[in-house]
C-alpha cells in the first residue's frame, strides 16, 4: 500500500482526498489543513489522522507521498518539503508562481527519481487525448494554428473573499482557467518561443484577471490563439476548447467530445474517413475504478499512484511538463505589461513592408527583441 | 410505490453528458418557462407524472406554476434531488468552503457560532447545518408531493469517498421525520454505496445510478451492477441508459428492462414525441407498465 498524505481541504482537495480514499492500493495516513473546524468535522466522522502543521505531518506520518491541493503560493515551499523528505509529489495546478522554483524543483525531483504530477486534468480527458493521437499521427498534416478557450461562470460580480481574487497567492483566471489552456497547447504543439499581444484584463476583478487573450508564436510559423474568460455566464460550467488547423485537415474537441474534418490528402488513421468525423465521451472514455466528478480526475490519480508502484519519474504532467507552462504564464505577464506592441499612426510609416519581407524569420526577430523579464510574482 | 417511468430535468437545463453542442440548443429551447411546462404537460399526458427534478432556481418556477393549478397538476409528483452542485461548486471557488455554506444557509448565524467553535464541534451542529441546508433546497417545493427525496451524485460520492457514512444517516433520517418522505441516493459507484448502506442499515434504499448497456459510468464494471441488481435488496432506478444517446433507442431499452429488479427508469426528452416513443417501447417490455394514467386520491399523497 502507498502511503499517501493531502494537504488542502478545499474544493480541489477535498475531491481528490475522496478519490484517492477510496484507491485499491492506497492508504491515506493523514490529512492537513489549516482549519481546524473542517479538519475537526473529518476527524470526527471519518477517523483519520489530521494534521495543521504540514512540516509535522511529513516528518511524523511514515508517508510514501503528498498530495498538495494548497493556494498557489505555498506549492513551491511545500514540494521542496516534500522532497527533502524524499516523497513522490502530486500538487494541484498551477505548478508554481515562479519559473526558478518550477526549474529548481523539477531538477530535485529528478535527482531523486522520485515521482512527480501536476493536476492538469485535461490530459486525461478522453476527447483531448484523441487530439494528441491525431496530431501524433499526422493526421491534420502540418498543424499551422491553435485556438485554445476556456468560459465559465467563476466571477459575476464585484466581490470576492477567497485566495483566488488575490494576485499574490496565485489567483486570477489566468492561473485558474488560463493554465489549463495554456497545458494543453503545450501538450499539442509545444512550448512557444515567444508571446505577443496578451491581454489580462480585469471584468468584475479588483485585483485579479477575469479574461485573457494572448497570441503565442511557436518555430516554423506555428501560433496559438487563446481566449479565456471566467466571468462569461452563458456557459454553466467551465468549458475548455481546442480547435487546431492542419495543412490536411481540422480537429476541434471540448471536454465531451472530438470533431474531425480530414481532407482526401490526410492520412486517414483506423477508424476514421475523409469528411467530418465525430467522436464522443461515451467511446473515448475508459472505466476509472471510482467517479466523482468526471473520468479524468480518477484517471489522473490513477496514472501518479501506477507511476509511484512502477517507480517511473517520467510521465503525463511531471514537473518538467508543468514547468513549460509556468514558464508561458511568465512569458504572458511579462508581455502583458508592454501594452500594444504598435500605436495608432505607426503603421503609416511601414506601409507595405510585411513582416516576411525582412527576410528574417519573425520568431529570431522576436527573441532578439525580447528577453522575457519574468521576476515572480506580479 | 413508485411510478415505473420517472421523467428527469437534465434536457431543461442544457445538461447533454454528450455533446456541448447539444446542451446548448438545449438551454436556447428551454430558455422560456413556457417550453418547460409544455413539455412537462407532455409528460403527465402521456401518463409520465413524476418529475425527477434538480434544485435549480428555476424548477421553483416550475413548482409556482404547478401550484397556481392544483387540479390540472392533482396526479403530478415531484421526486427533488439536491443540492443542484454547480450553483455550489461556483459559489466555492468565489468565497470558500464556509462562505459557500453560509450563502446558502437561512441563518448565518449558525454557521458562524459553529466556525467559532473550531475543532470542538459538536455533533449536532453538523446536522442541524445538513438538516438546515436540506430545508433552504426543499423550500421550493413546499406543498407539493415529494415522497421520494434524493441526495445528488457529486455530494453521494463524496461523502461516499471520505467515507463520511453518517452524513447518509442524517439526510435519510431528516427527509422521513421532517418531509415524510423517502430517502434516495444517486450515485456512479452503485455497487461501493450499496455496501455502506446496508451498514448503515438503512434498507432496501433507493438507489438511482447509471445503468445502460455500454458500462457508460458504472463504476466498479458492469458484472458487478448485474450482481448486486440479481442479488441485494434495493429499489434500483436507471438512469442514462440510452447513455447519453450512444446506445439506439430500442436497443438500450430492450437491455435495461431486461435486468433484474429495476423498479423505475428515469428519463429525459424535450417533446411530446420522444416521450410518447419512450413510453411505447418500455411497455412493449415492461408488461406492468399502465397504459393510462391514474388519478392518486388526494389523501394517498404525502403533503410538505
Amino acid at each position: 500500500m502507498i502511503k499517501i498524505a493531502v494537504v488542502g481541504l478545499g474544493k480541489m482537495g477535498l475531491s481528490h482526498y475522496a478519490m484517492i480514499n477510496t484507491h485499491p492500493d492506497v492508504e491515506v495516513v493523514g490529512v492537513c489543513d489549516s482549519s481546524s473546524y473542517v479538519l475537526g468535522v473529518l476527524r470526527k466522522y471519518t477517523g483519520v489522522r489530521t494534521y495543521t502543521n504540514f512540516e509535522e505531518m511529513v516528518d511524523t506520518a511514515k508517508l510514501d507521498a503528498v498530495l498538495i491541493a494548497t493556494p498557489s503560493r505555498s506549492h513551491a515551499a511545500m514540494i521542496g518539503t516534500a522532497l527533502e523528505h524524499g516523497l513522490h509529489v502530486f500538487c494541484e495546478k498551477p505548478f508554481t508562481l515562479d519559473v526558478r522554483d518550477a526549474e529548481r524543483l523539477t531538477a530535485k525531483a529528478r535527482d531523486q527519481a522520485l515521482v512527480t504530477q501536476v493536476g492538469y486534468h485535461n490530459r486525461f480527458v478522453g476527447a483531448f487525448r484523441e487530439v494528441k493521437a491525431l496530431l501524433d499521427a499526422g493526421a491534420i498534416g502540418q498543424v499551422t494554428r491553435v485556438l485554445g478557450e476556456a468560459y465559465g461562470p467563476v466571477v459575476l460580480k464585484s466581490k470576492g473573499a477567497t485566495w483566488r481574487s488575490r494576485r499574490n497567492e496565485g489567483g486570477g483566471c489566468l492561473y485558474d482557467y488560463a493554465a489549463h489552456v495554456i497545458n494543453l497547447v503545450n501538450w499539442y504543439v509545444g512550448e512557444p518561443a515567444g508571446a505577443g499581444g496578451t491581454v489580462l484584463n480585469r471584468v468584475f476583478s479588483r485585483e485579479i484577471d477575469d479574461e485573457i487573450s494572448s497570441t503565442l508564436y511557436f518555430p516554423e510559423g506555428r501560433t496559438a490563439q487563446l481566449s479565456v474568460n471566467w466571468s462569461d455566464e452563458a456557459c454553466r460550467k467551465m468549458t475548455t476548447r481546442v480547435t487546431i488547423w492542419g495543412t490536411t485537415g481540422r480537429i476541434y474537441a471540448d471536454r465531451q467530445e472530438c470533431q474531425v474534418y480530414l481532407r482526401d490528402t490526410a492520412l486517414i488513421p483506423t477508424g476514421y474517413e475523409s469528411g467530418w468525423n465525430v467522436r464522443y465521451t461515451t467511446e473515448l472514455t475508459e472505466p476509472v475504478w471510482f467517479y466523482l466528478r468526471g473520468e479524468e480526475y480518477s484517471a489522473q490519480i490513477d496514472s501518479f499512484i501506477q507511476r509511484i508502484k512502477e517507480r517511473r519519474a517520467d510521465g503525463v504532467n511531471d514537473f518538467a511538463s508543468a514547468a513549460v507552462t509556468d514558464k508561458v504564464i511568465a512569458m504572458m505577464i511579462a508581455d502583458a505589461r508592454q501594452g500594444a506592441s504598435v500605436l495608432a499612426g505607426a503603421g503609416a510609416r511601414e506601409s507595405g513592408q510585411t513582416p516576411s519581407a525582412t527576410g528574417i524569420p519573425w520568431w529570431r526577430r522576436l527573441r532578439d527583441r525580447r528577453t522575457p523579464a519574468y521576476s515572480g510574482n506580479t | 410505490m413508485m411510478d415505473r417511468l420517472l421523467f428527469g430535468d437534465n434536457q431543461f437545463f442544457g445538461v447533454n453528458h454528450m455533446s456541448e453542442e447539444k446542451a446548448r440548443v438545449q438551454s436556447l429551447r428551454f430558455q422560456k418557462l413556457d417550453a418547460v411546462i409544455e413539455v412537462l404537460d407532455a409528460a403527465c399526458d402521456e401518463g409520465v407524472r413524476t418529475f425527477m427534478c434538480t434544485t435549480h432556481d428555476r424548477i421553483a418556477l416550475v413548482c409556482d406554476h404547478v401550484r397556481s393549478d392544483p387540479s390540472r397538476y392533482a396526479d403530478l409528483t415531484f421526486y427533488p434531488g439536491m443540492p443542484y452542485a454547480h450553483k455550489y461548486a461556483n459559489a466555492v471557488t468565489e468565497s470558500g468552503m464556509l462562505g459557500a455554506v453560509k450563502r446558502f444557509l437561512p441563518d448565518e448565524g449558525l454557521m458562524d457560532a459553529a466556525v467559532r467553535g473550531g475543532a470542538s464541534l459538536a455533533r449536532r451542529d453538523i446536522e442541524g447545518m445538513t438538516t438546515l441546508l436540506i430545508d433552504a433546497e426543499m423550500t421550493m417545493f413546499r406543498g407539493l408531493c415529494t415522497p421520494v427525496i434524493f441526495l445528488q451524485n457529486v455530494v453521494v460520492d463524496l461523502l461516499l469517498g471520505l467515507n463520511f457514512k453518517d452524513a447518509f444517516r442524517i439526510f435519510a433520517d431528516h427527509v422521513k421525520d421532517r418531509y415524510g418522505a423517502e430517502p434516495g441516493f444517486i450515485t456512479m459507484n452503485m455497487p461501493a454505496l450499496l455496501d455502506v448502506l446496508e451498514e448503515l442499515q438503512i434498507e432496501d434504499p433507493i438507489v438511482c445510478a447509471n445503468i445502460n448497456k455500454i458500462g457508460f459510468r458504472m463504476c466498479g464494471g458492469v458484472e458487478a451492477y448485474e450482481a448486486a441488481l440479481r442479488e441485494r435488496r434495493f429499489r434500483a432506478i436507471a438512469m442514462s441508459v440510452y447513455a447519453s444517446g450512444a446506445i439506439p433507442a430500442r436497443e438500450a431499452i430492450e437491455w435495461v428492462c431486461a435486468q433484474p429488479n429495476i423498479r423505475s427508469i428515469v428519463f429525459g426528452a424535450s417533446s411530446r414525441a420522444n416521450i410518447r416513443h419512450t413510453r411505447e417501447l418500455v411497455s412493449e417490455y415492461w408488461a406492468d407498465l399502465a397504459p393510462l394514467p391514474r388519478r392518486a386520491p388526494a389523501e394517498e399523497r404525502l403533503q410538505v
